[in-house]
């Protein structure tokens, strides 16, 4: 079933991914949308090393993944604390209105 | 025995500390006293280390007592060590005998001051940098021995520093010295890299041996020359000396006149191998300073009306005369003047301090006269000093300036001719001070009175310890005062004996006993004058000093008792050939003009060159950080930028894949 669909077809999906998610981090402003658009990014490279893992058979890009997914958890984990703590003092901010570290 | 010459400048140390702690609790007149008894005790241990010598043969009366290792730099080794040898032990005995009997002069003079345990403290630290000075037994111990008696110098003419003229006179002491102490420290660098060693022993034994080369040693010697001028006020440097006459009159006295001053004379005595290894326009060199100076000098002070400026410029004169001695390679008739100068200048000294003590502070000659009637003692002994500088025999002076006279003309018959000429001008300068302070009509009662009253000038004059306001009248100086001044006549009239020539049936038992005491240090330095025209005619030489002596003491008689002649003071001498001021506008005018260049160079070149690169590199970040927008969303973008042109430079120019 899986040898079916080509490994060309998961990196396609893959790249899709990671595009749309590149693309809404840079034009999407609410944070917690940007945050989600990271997550997409993460997945679109673990979809890529699983693909390869299986067409080369190499259980090394499976590994990988395992590692990506805990450090996003743990990313989610901080981020999320920080994005609370920040909308909690300022109800309704956006990316762009976060810029105090300005030169 | 002479281990124990560490006791020498321990005395006055030990003194200076205890002042340092309790001097404000012992107070008027006891600190004075505690110093003073310092100061004999540091002569009582020279007196017996100097019989410890005298009981040695000749050549083993030279003792090294290493204190402790100073500098242990690799090869560089300085120890604290004094040198117990005939040349030191002779300053020793005089520089503490004198210096102690000037002390107790001081508890009389300075009674009444509000700062009376400091002066004593300050005075105490001189004598034991001076004996440090003397004992070294390497130029580094005399050099701190230098440096100290410098620093006490600039404190005590400065003493009155509420006095503008006391605070300038102090740091233009201290300056001027700094130009010579260049002088001692450039040499010191370069002996220690001729012959590795800044031991007294060490330099002048490669100097006897001829390791030292002579152009090194003509430049040892004449950059000593250098310091010597400076702290021996000689020409070009000899200007502080005059000004510091501002201190209180014992420290003129003690460090102006008897000790310090010769400090530059002992120096080069001590190096004499080194000037003897060189080359032979060297000692020329110094003789003809010496005998400039002691001619110039000589002639300034013939027009001087302040007490002390005359006897300021006299010291001066008497110091190029030492130097004459040393140019000449008279080490022992230098040596020998030092001693004698150093008993009658102090007298006079103290007996100008006396005079301007009893006349409340007065130190214009005009305002004197006559003071022999008030004041019997202090004119007395002043009188044998004069006569002893002036050189009328049988006095000390006579002696010394005769045997300095007879190297001269030993050398050259030019240096013989200025040394008669100052001869001259000494017996003349010293006669008018002597009349018109001592003699002639008294000028105090009116002159004086008019001082007292309405010159609220005085005012800041050191706190006034008389009663006799009002009503003035000068008076003796209390026995604390006079005793000195007696000790000192003694030694000023019969100082001649230490070194007595073999003339007029002299027996040789008598004969050349500093000569002989000093032999083991100078005889390598010392100039053989037997054979020579001088030698054989000292007869005529003593004829010829005599009546030098007799003719300045007989034209000055003339002119200021007698008043035949009308007095010949020209302001060219009495503004010192304006010397000091060509200096003064020198430095003031192109010399501050430069100093300014030098220091607008620093300021806006070098200060410039460093505060510019930190100008450039503020301004190119302030441009640059205006990229750091805050914006996250422009960092993603300028991140996913990058990673595209860095994939595409990698896939397209590179061509992996």
């Amino acid at each position: 079933m899986i040898a079916a669909i080509g490994t060309s077809s998961y990196l396609l999906l893959a790249a899709l991914l990671f595009a749309i998610g590149a693309f809404g981090l840079l034009v999407r402003r609410n944070p917690l949308i940007m945050f989600m658009c990271i997550e997409l990014m993460l997945n679109a490279a673990n979809l890529t090393f699983v693909a390869l893992a299986t067409q080369l058979g190499d259980i090394n890009g499976q590994t990988a993944v395992f590692f990506v997914m805990v450090v996003a958890a743990a990313e989610v984990v901080v981020g999320l604390g920080i994005l609370v703590s920040i909308l909690r003092r300022r109800p309704g901010a956006t990316a762009d209105d976060l810029a105090e570290l300005k030169g | 025995m002479a281990d124990l010459v560490w006791l020498i400048p321990a005395f006055p140390l030990a003194g200076f500390l205890l002042l340092l702690v309790f001097g404000r609790r012992l107070g008027d007149p006891n600190a004075g006293y505690l110093a003073t008894a310092m100061v004999f005790g540091s002569f009582a241990s020279t007196v017996l280390i100097f019989f410890d010598l005298l009981s040695k043969p000749a050549e083993d009366r030279d003792t090294v007592v290493t204190l402790f290792s100073w500098l242990p730099v690799g090869t560089f080794q300085v120890d604290m060590a004094f040198l117990a040898d005939p040349l030191s032990i002779a300053m020793c005995l005089f520089v503490t005998g004198i210096g102690g009997l000037i002390h107790l002069f001081a508890v009389g003079y300075m009674h009444g001051d509000a700062k009376f345990s400091k002066f004593f403290l300050y005075l105490n630290l001189f004598v034991f940098s001076m004996t440090l000075l003397v004992l070294g037994e390497n130029l580094l111990v005399t050099f701190l021995g230098w440096e100290g008696v410098g620093t006490c110098s600039y404190l005590l003419i400065a003493f009155w520093h509420s006095r503008e003229s006391a605070a300038t006179a102090g740091k233009k002491a201290f300056v001027t010295n700094r130009v010579g102490d260049w002088g001692v420290m450039l040499a010191m660098f370069l002996a220690f890299s001729a012959v590795g060693s800044l031991s007294y022993s060490v330099i002048n034994e490669s100097a006897e041996t001829g390791e030292l080369a002579a152009s090194t040693a003509s430049a040892i010697a004449m950059l000593l020359l250098l310091g010597a001028a400076g702290k021996s006020a000689q020409l070009p440097l000899y200007i502080w000396l005059p000004d510091a006459m501002e201190g209180p009159t014992p420290v003129s006295a003690l460090i102006h006149a008897a000790t310090m001053v010769t400090g530059g004379v002992f120096l080069l005595t001590r190096i004499n191998p080194v000037i003897a290894a060189s080359y032979d326009w060297v000692p020329t060199t110094i003789a003809w300073v010496g005998v400039i100076t002691a001619l110039f000098a000589a002639t300034i002070a013939l027009a001087q009306n302040d007490i002390k400026k005359v006897l300021a410029y006299s010291t001066v004169s008497q110091i190029g005369y030492m130097m004459l001695a040393v140019g000449t390679g008279g080490y022992v008739a230098a040596i020998f003047h030092m001693i004698t100068h150093a008993a009658f200048k102090a007298l006079m000294f103290l007996g100008a301090g006396s005079v301007i003590h009893g006349m409340h502070e007065e130190q214009d000659m005009r305002k004197m006269g006559a003071l022999r009637t008030v004041m019997p003692i202090t004119a007395g002994t002043f009188i044998v000093g004069w006569l002893a500088i002036a050189g009328v025999p049988p006095f000390s002076g006579f002696w010394s300036k005769d045997e300095i006279l007879l190297f001269a003309l030993a050398d050259s018959p030019a240096l013989y001719v200025v040394g008669i000429i100052t001869a001259i001008l000494t017996a003349f300068y010293m006669t008018r001070q002597v009349i018109m302070v001592f003699f002639g009509e008294a000028k105090w009662t009116s002159a004086a009175n008019e001082a007292e009253a309405p010159e609220p000038a005085e005012g800041e004059e050191p706190i006034e310890t008389h009663d006799a306001h009002g009503e003035f009248k000068p008076h003796e100086s209390p026995p604390v005062m006079w005793i000195p001044l007696v000790v000192l006549a003694v030694l000023a009239a019969f100082g001649g004996v230490l070194n007595l020539p073999k003339l007029f049936g002299i027996p040789s038992g008598v004969s050349y006993e500093l000569e002989h005491w000093l032999e083991p240090v100078i005889e390598f330095g010392e100039a053989d004058i037997t054979g020579t025209w001088a030698y054989d005619n000292k007869y005529i030489l003593v004829a010829i000093a005599v009546a030098a002596a007799l003719s300045g003491l007989a034209l000055a008689w003339l002119v200021y008792t007698k008043k035949r002649i009308k007095p010949w003071e020209p302001t060219l001498f009495a503004n010192g050939w304006y010397y000091d001021a060509a200096v003064s506008w020198f430095m003031g005018t192109p010399g501050r003009e430069g100093f300014q260049v030098v220091t607008d160079f620093d300021a806006k070149v070098v200060d410039g060159a460093v505060n510019g690169v930190g100008v450039a590199v503020k301004e190119a970040a302030t441009e640059v950080r205006k990229g750091q927008t805050g914006y996250v969303r422009q960092y993603a973008g300028v991140i996913g930028i990058g990673v595209v042109l860095l994939l595409g430079w990698f896939v397209v120019i590179r061509g992996i894949l």
